[in-house]
């Protein structure tokens, strides 16, 4: 199959806005906003219809350089404001991106009930385990024992598992990829734009200033070893026993995704407002 | 400057083209397995020659388009030198691509090749890995990495020239391997004008980790 083959007109260029990136050079960022754009060139859907919402951090950056209609929200809430522009324009593709600190701590409880609920949106991670835009403080996803001057000796803490999280609060589609294959990737975000419901993307972004030991990453992901499965028991089974570095659909399943009743209302505004008229 | 701390305490630099920390061992204490390279014996060549020059083509352009990503970095890092060399070299590989569609006669771009099976890695062998930078890096360093990837087309299409079935693929293939250890060597010329790196290339006296 031409998996980036031009079936349409549109380009990852088309995609890209004349912003230059302020990422650090050689972070993975670079990467998945390449893999981003290519994605959506290949679904071709073009820029006006696609919708990219962020929180705060490095990677929550990306909207402005797409040429996309964007939202660069408050931290942690990036997942809430997409929630109610899809369910507001079901038309859009609603693309959100982050990092690990952004999604999983300040924007924990919105990414459990964005599983739980959902809805047809693409949630993309950018997972480097560390807060970077913040000069590396701990993350939910850094190990336990990583030692710095503001961890000395580590946390003690044990990571976050953001994968099965996903996948038992109710994520419609879970899979895991590495900014260092941005072709790869680009594959993944597409297939998971075209999954109906709340496909969720954890993508392996190095951060080469503060996790300089990441760029070994590189030499331990792997390609998952087996197919996709639509069964959660088999996922979690197979996502809890992994070593953290399978790359690919981990899990795709057919929870009809939250229909919207935008329009369908019986009752007007008015009708409720009469109600409590005195 | 980057620098892993250690558990013992100890800080080790860690610049893009120096060794990697350690590998994270995996939690089961098992050796992961390495990432899935396809090895130069399972490439496949194309059996035509529009195909062939079709991934010739889509290999120049995204490598042009990764120096230009990387260039980009670089001036916005206000390492300007490093980036002028990046949009030489992202300018070089422009012409590459438009010298194919020449050759090629073609006046518009061609589809893009299947990605699997079609590359020995996971990207083209001629682009650099947006990862092996470093925002102190100097003009040799980034002739070092392309002369890396120079070397990997070349080894690339040596070997397309090898197993391929057609002899207008095989000849193709010669002629563009032999332009490319024509650019090994225009490369490693072009090394021996510049001033190696001191050894301390990577000190930051300002440096982004404020907490070492």
């Amino acid at each position: 199959m031409n998996d980036l083959a031009t079936t349409s007109p549109l380009t990852a260029a088309a995609y890209k806005s004349s912003y230059k990136p302020i990422w650090c050079p050689g972070c993975g960022d670079y990467s998945v906003l390449s893999s981003l754009t290519k994605a959506l060139a290949k679904i071709a859907t073009p820029p006006e219809k696609v919708a990219v919402v962020s929180g705060i951090g490095c990677s929550s950056r990306i909207p402005a350089y797409t040429t996309c209609y964007g939202f660069h929200g408050v931290h942690g809430r990036s997942l809430a404001a997409a929630t109610g522009l899809k369910v507001a324009r079901p038309d859009l593709t609603v693309v959100v991106t982050g990092g690990d600190g952004d999604g999983y701590s300040i924007g924990g409880n919105h990414f459990l009930h964005a599983c739980r609920r959902n809805v047809d949106l693409t949630y993309i991670v950018m997972d480097n385990h560390v807060y970077g835009m913040t000069k590396g403080q701990p993350s939910p996803t850094t190990e336990p024992d990583w030692d710095s001057k503001l961890s000395p000796g580590g946390t003690g803490v044990r990571s976050f598992h953001p994968l099965v999280i996903a996948l038992a609060s109710g994520a419609n589609f879970v899979a895991r990829a590495f900014a260092g294959d941005p072709n790869g990737t680009a594959e993944l975000i597409a297939e998971a734009i075209r999954h109906p419901g709340f496909s969720f993307i954890e993508i392996l972004s190095p951060c080469v200033t503060f996790r300089p030991d990441q760029r070994t990453w590189k030499q331990l992901v792997h390609p998952a070893p087996v197919a996709a499965t639509d069964d959660p028991a088999r996922a979690a089974r197979r996502i809890m026993t992994d070593d953290g570095f399978n790359i690919g659909v981990l899990y795709a399943g057919q929870r009809t995704p939250y229909k919207t009743f935008v329009g369908t209302a019986t009752h007007s505004p008015a009708d409720i407002e009469a109600e409590f008229e005195l | 400057m980057n620098r892993a701390t250690t558990r013992t305490g100890k800080t080790t630099r860690t610049p893009a083209a120096r060794k990697p920390a350690a590998k994270k061992p995996a939690p089961s204490g098992k050796k992961p397995p390495a990432t899935k390279r396809s090895t130069a014996s399972e490439l496949k060549a194309p059996r035509l020659l529009a195909e062939f020059m079709a991934q010739a083509w889509a290999m120049e352009v995204e490598a042009s388009q990764r120096y230009a990503d990387l260039a980009d970095a670089m001036e916005t890092h206000n390492n300007r030198e490093v980036a002028g060399m990046f949009r030489t070299m992202a300018n070089y590989e422009s012409k590459h691509a438009d010298d194919i569609m020449a050759a090629m006669g073609w006046s518009e771009a061609p589809p893009l090749t299947p990605r699997d099976g079609g590359w020995p890695g996971s990207e083209p062998p001629e682009v650099t890995p947006m990862q092996d930078v470093h925002y102190l890096m100097q003009p040799y360093h980034a002739l070092e990495v392309a002369l890396a990837a120079e070397k990997r087309a070349e080894r690339f299409f040596a070997e397309l020239a090898r197993v391929a079935s057609t002899d207008a693929v095989r000849r193709a293939a010669q002629e563009l391997r032999a332009e490319e250890e024509e650019h090994v060597r225009l490369v490693l010329a072009w090394m021996k004008k510049v001033e190696k790196p001191d050894s301390d290339w990577a000190e930051d006296p300002d440096p982004p980790r404020y907490t070492d």
